[in-house]
């Protein structure tokens, strides 16, 4: 596997910390996320991302505040890492009136524009094209913007990947494709309905793209190859697709107990876990356990505050369900 | 006043538009160097360039996908899907992704984009080049659909569409591709969500959509000349439904006769009958009566079509044998 193997991250040591913030918030709010729904709070499905954070963490730290993101189904990592405050995505998810888009999209379409979030996408690889298009618009008006997609391995087998991969390669546009190989599909694993080893490095070759694999539960490399793939980007060199090696500690959607994985896989990869990994390297480079504690503390405070002021945000109103289906703010269709 | 084919007015709609909003962009497959299969977008790219007009590969995803994430971001891009059977392999991206994502989003995105798209029979391609899809379109919450009868109404109505904030789907039918019309000079600019009264009678009312007016037209004056004198409302736009003239003109003879291309089930005459008796039942004269193709594929041959489709002789015999029943 040609995994990236030097590693430096940020080069300042703040940025190292807050991406270590970022990764321990993640961590420390779907931890929080998945209590309430055992206590039947967080309705409907949702995706968590605990053991992917590094990937969300590394890509938000490298990217600049008006980039996009696009991500799937399993966006709650995303959304929070590009600075979504957490109450809103809490309430979102517990289907309250303070929720992100008021409750009407739930865990799977989180979205918040002024962050640069255009959405959660829960029909596979629709959004890999949708991330061309706004990239393509970017190209169109000058700007300097980047589009970064999000999405899974199994992901690699629907055609609107390979649609969106050609488009992207022949119009040079800003977008970075990020594979998240977590080795399963939902309860499949890819490589066995998969016609090579690494589905998305290995079909950009394909599309005249580099091979890039990297070690995704590693956040200082994720922040290399996205601040590379990015950079390349800007300077107009076109698209680039990234496959970052990772594992979900947990089931696919919430009732998952993932029992179709073998026992030496997950404990391979919860040894692995890229937070105490992170830790450990920052206390070598000269972090201290007291900063460290104190960051794990405020997170938890925060998740804290969260959830009160999330269970505390009241039922959406019946004026909400006519609204917004059209620019002008109705629903009408007739006169 | 110039002489305009129906194919003539798209290119001239979008270029119109495109002269006046940097922002319009074009996008589908052989639309640039070769002016579109069915020519409908010569001239284009002579004109606008090709950062504006651009040719993309036979990727119908990718296109819709494209025009979408372009028009969340600030452009209000046109994309054409040559033939609307293809609808079927991007139907995602039109159906769970650009007509829905404002609604989830609670307003956050909106979608100023058009996807023009070659429709209906006529032409003997057989069933998988000649369907009429607009019901597929009607039915989906959060797109708005738009089927222009004649030059002059393409022009003008492709302009309203590209100015609107909302995701229009544009349904040309091929089979009025080379008709030809009188077209004002100038710049021309309709209105979505409003039918036309093309003919007033007083017997019964025919409400028809896209290549299926002219027929009407048609058979109306047959049925004039045997004395029975009807009204021809052109739908124009599916969704916003402009209910308040059709109610009106239906409401004025009493009786509502629909001619719709699309194959019977959930065709959009089904909305429109059950809107119509819910609301003025009271003002019917007798039964509502819909002339459609019947729920078949439509086959190849010239024979077999012209039997499927309605033709003016359907028409005017289903209107005259209800009529004196
Ligand atoms: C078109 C489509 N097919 C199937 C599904 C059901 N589905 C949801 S998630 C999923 C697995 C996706 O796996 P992967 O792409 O590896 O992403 P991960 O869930 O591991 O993040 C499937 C099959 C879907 N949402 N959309």
């Amino acid at each position: 596997m040609a995994t990236t193997t030097v590693t430096s991250g940020p080069t300042d040591f703040a940025t190292k910390l807050s991406m270590y913030r970022s990764q321990v918030a993640l961590r420390q709010f779907e931890t929080r996320a998945y209590d309430l729904f055992l206590e039947n709070l967080v309705k409907g499905t949702s995706h968590l991302s605990l053991g992917q954070e590094a990937i969300a963490a590394g890509f938000a730290t490298a990217m600049k505040k008006d980039d996009w993101t696009f991500a799937t189904y399993r966006g709650h990592a995303h959304t929070l890492a590009r600075g979504v405050p957490m109450t809103p995505v809490l309430a979102e998810l517990l289907g309250r009136s303070n929720g992100l888009m008021a409750g009407k999209g739930g865990s799977m379409h989180l979205t918040s524009v002024e962050h640069g979030v255009m959405g959660s996408y829960a029909i596979i690889g629709a959004h890999l094209p949708i991330a061309c298009g706004a990239a393509w618009s970017a190209q169109y008006r000058g700007t300097d913007q980047v589009a970064v997609c999000f999405f899974g391995d199994g992901s690699t087998n629907i055609g609107s990947f390979h649609e969106a991969l050609n488009l992207a390669a022949i119009w040079k546009l800003p977008v970075i494709f990020v594979c998240e190989n977590n080795l399963w599909m939902e309860y499949t694993r890819t490589t066995e309905v998969t016609s090579v080893e690494h589905p998305a490095a290995d079909r950009a070759v394909a599309y005249g793209l580099e091979r890039i694999v990297v070690d995704g539960n590693d956040a200082d490399a994720v922040y290399d190859v996205a601040s590379a793939a990015l950079q390349r980007a800007r300077a107009g060199e076109g698209p680039s697709m990234i496959e970052a090696m990772t594992y979900r500690h947990g089931g696919h959607s919430r009732a998952d107990p993932a029992k179709y994985r073998p026992e030496e896989e997950v404990a391979e990869w919860l040894a692995k876990d890229p937070i105490p990994r992170y830790r450990s390297r920052l206390l070598d480079e000269g972090a201290t356990e007291e900063q460290l504690s104190e960051i794990e503390a405020e997170v938890a405070a925060q998740v804290e505050l969260a959830t009160e002021e999330a269970k505390a945000g009241g039922v959406p109103g019946e004026d909400l369900l006519m609204k917004d289906v059209w620019a002008d703010g109705g629903s009408s269709w007739r006169n | 006043m110039a002489q305009l084919t129906f194919r003539e007015a798209i290119a001239r709609g979008i270029a119109q538009e495109m002269r006046r909003d940097e922002s319009v962009v074009f996008l589908g497959e052989d639309v640039g160097a070769a002016g579109g299969v069915f020519k409908g977008t010569v001239g284009l790219l002579e004109e606008f360039g090709g950062v504006r007009v651009r040719d993309t590969p036979i990727s119908e995803q990718a296109i819709l996908g494209a025009a979408m994430g372009a028009a969340m971001t600030g452009l209000r891009p046109v994309a054409e899907i040559m033939f609307a059977d293809f609808f079927a392999v991007c139907w995602d991206i039109v159906a769970n992704e650009i007509a829905k994502s404002r609604y989830m989003t609670n307003g956050q995105v909106t979608f100023p984009l058009v996807i023009r798209s070659g429709n209906g029979g006529g032409l003997r391609f057989g069933a998988q080049h000649s369907q009429s899809v607009e019901n597929w379109a009607m039915m989906v919450p959060g797109l708005k659909v738009v089927v222009p009868s004649n030059a002059q109404d393409v022009i003008g109505l492709m302009a309203a569409s590209i100015r609107d904030d909302d995701p229009v789907i544009f349904l040309e039918a091929k089979v009025l591709y080379s008709t030809k019309m009188d077209v004002a000079d100038g710049e021309i600019v309709d209105t979505l969500g409003s039918a036309k009264v093309l003919r007033q009678g007083k017997d019964a009312t025919l409400v028809a959509l896209g290549a299926m007016v002219p027929k009407a037209l048609d058979a109306a004056e047959e049925l004039a000349a045997a004395g029975i004198d009807c009204t021809v409302v052109d739908v124009r736009s599916l969704v916003p439904l402009d209910t308040t003239t059709i109610l009106r003109e239906v409401g004025a003879t009493g009786r509502l006769f629909t001619v719709e291309e699309n194959p019977r089930l959930c065709g959009w005459g089904g909305e429109l009958a059950s809107i119509v008796s819910e609301e003025i039942f009271y003002d019917l004269d007798g039964p509502i009566v819909r002339i459609t193709t019947p729920h078949i594929p439509l086959p190849a041959a010239d024979a077999l079509e012209d039997l499927a489709i309605p033709s003016v002789e359907r028409i005017v015999t289903t209107v005259t044998k209800s009529m004196n029943t």
